[in-house]
């Protein structure tokens, strides 16, 4: 019975909560585009933003759909390099001191600026996007799951070692469930990084026709000076990174609620 | 080595000899200044000293963990001297090793971390399993199989962790202060339990210890060790018949070797 109220309170503070503070803000917003009669095409009102995402949905759905295909084959792709090159950092000291720089240097270099360089390299648009984006969402993935597969027990490492473990044994039984918690802390980076650099490499594209993403809309709707149609894509951008967010955490819940200290609740 | 021989027939068959080992990293710490040191089968030995003396690096050396900057360990040395039956006679010496916190894979199950060591070696799930039970029955924790570790008590993970060292059936078990971090009454009666395993197990023990209790209540020989560096100072017999009951601990005959062993300690620790 307790356990049913806990529940309650605690859905009532992870979701109500939130949901109640947007609504404030969408209230005021529209409250103060009516009675300072702000024109549309500055700031147009939460409602007819809502109205344009309707009217519009043909339009910015199958854009959405392109944004959300480069996301996630730039999310895959980046967790599939992380991994490898994580795996291959932690069997030698040597190979890790060589190439962490590179790794580094990959993620201080803005994709703004190489985007353009991979678009003229790669012919294939999507392929050359995917690539963009999965620039910008590798690090995390590497860093956090390098850390993870070092953050082993010493003694526990030990033991293995007095077992005569082999080294597979001693990645695959110690090393990757140890980098676990660590890894999704990781990808629930990633996940975010990787839907930005999609819509940074299709505005530094600039791809037009059937394979247009959100980002295309948005500069579409820009030029045209169409900013109900700016919002509206704005929104969906920002409910697909707040869904990707969601589910990485939800992920991350139901694999390590049992076992990891983040992941228990006090009681 | 004459002298040496002469002196190993006085016990039964050793199953460590330690031979001018000594240890010095790299960085110039001089952890283990060269010791000597001989354990017979059956033993209950106890390393016991102030921290820095070395009682950790002898024990880690003995199990092989830690390589000797100069010196030998050598284990069951009688027995390897051919090569030739090497095979039946390495599966039947084996040494277990029991850390100073319980070192349990979090995300495992009891089952499982026991397991472990012989899901390492390839052992048929069934065998296993079946051998889990058994050695689980031992440490009283048959109804925890399937509980993760955070689950348990300090005490009760160091049954796991015990377990999981019993599970090959080792002949010498190392000991690393498992107890260290335990509180007073949970500590006597792991240690009376270990009494009993050790007895019914045929175990050759070495445990370490700073605690002088302990050490008197468990050991059927304690080496005193110093710090600064590390070295052994001294050797005490405990001539007290096993198994030791609560009733020893209050007895005048305890009273009187932990105070000679405290003694020796305040001297070490000078």
């Amino acid at each position: 019975m307790t356990k049913k109220i806990k529940l309650d309170t605690e859905l009532f503070a992870k979701i109500f909560i939130p949901l109640f503070i947007g609504l404030l803000f969408l209230g005021t917003w529209e409250c103060v585009v009516e009675y300072l009669n702000i024109p549309p095409y500055l700031v147009p009102s939460p409602v007819l933003m809502f109205k344009t995402l309707i009217l519009d949905w043909t339009l910015l759905s199958s854009a959405l759909l392109v944004t959300l295909k480069i996301t996630l084959l730039s999310f895959l792709l980046s967790t599939v390099i992380g991994v490898a090159i994580s795996f291959l950092f932690v069997q030698s000291r040597q190979i890790e001191r060589a190439l962490f720089p590179y790794a580094v240097l990959l993620q201080v270099t803005p994709i703004v600026a190489v985007a353009p360089l991979i678009i003229i390299w790669v012919q294939n648009t999507t392929l050359s996007l995917v690539i963009c984006s999965s620039l910008v969402a590798l690090f995390p993935i590497i860093s956090n799951t390098t850390l993870g597969l070092k953050s082993i027990d010493k003694d526990l490492l030990s033991f293995f070692e007095l077992q005569r473990a082999t080294r597979i044994q001693i990645l695959l039984r110690l090393r990757v469930p140890s980098a676990l918690p660590y890894f999704l802390g990781g990808l629930r980076i990633s996940s975010g990084l990787s839907l930005i650099g999609a819509v940074v490499a299709e505005f530094v594209a600039g791809t037009g026709g059937s394979g247009s993403g959100l980002a295309y809309q948005i500069l579409q709707a820009g030029f045209q000076l169409n900013i109900p149609r700016m919002f509206a894509a704005l929104l969906l951008i920002s409910i697909t990174g707040i869904a990707l967010f969601a589910t990485m955490a939800w992920i991350t819940q139901r694999l390590l609620k049992d076992w990891h200290s983040s992941e228990l609740t006090a009681e | 080595m004459e002298a040496r021989s002469a002196v190993l027939t006085h016990c039964l068959s050793p199953v460590v000899e330690v031979v001018d080992a000594a240890k010095t990293y790299s960085d110039g710490f001089e952890a283990l200044q060269p010791v000597n040191l001989s354990i017979g089968t059956g033993e209950f030995i106890t390393l016991l000293g102030p921290s820095g003396c070395g009682k950790s690096t002898l024990l880690r050396m003995i199990s092989g963990l830690t390589k000797p900057s100069s010196g030998e360990i050598r284990l069951w040395p009688n027995q390897k001297g051919g090569t030739a039956k090497a095979p039946s006679q390495s599966t039947q010496n084996k040494l277990s090793f029991v850390f100073q916190s319980p070192t349990l894979m979090p995300w495992a199950d009891v089952r499982a971390n026991v397991r472990l060591p012989l899901d390492l070696a390839g052992v048929p799930r069934k065998t296993a399993d079946s051998q889990v039970d058994e050695v689980l029955c031992t440490v009283g924790l048959s109804d925890f199989a399937s509980s993760l570790p955070k689950a348990l008590s300090g005490g009760m993970q160091m049954r796991v962790s015990i377990a999981r060292g019993l599970i090959t059936k080792p002949n010498l078990l190392l000991m690393d202060e498992p107890f260290g971090a335990l509180d007073e009454i949970t500590r006597y009666k792991l240690d009376s339990e270990l009494l009993g395993l050790w007895a019914s197990h045929k175990l050759t023990v070495i445990f370490v210890t700073h605690s002088i209790h302990e050490a008197v209540f468990l050991s059927s020989k304690i080496i005193m060790m110093g710090a600064k560096p590390g070295r052994i100072t001294q050797e005490f017999l405990i001539n007290e018949p096993y198994p030791r009951t609560p009733s020893f601990m209050v007895s005048k005959e305890f009273l009187e070797y932990s105070q000679t062993v405290q003694a020796s300690l305040m001297k070490a620790s000078a």
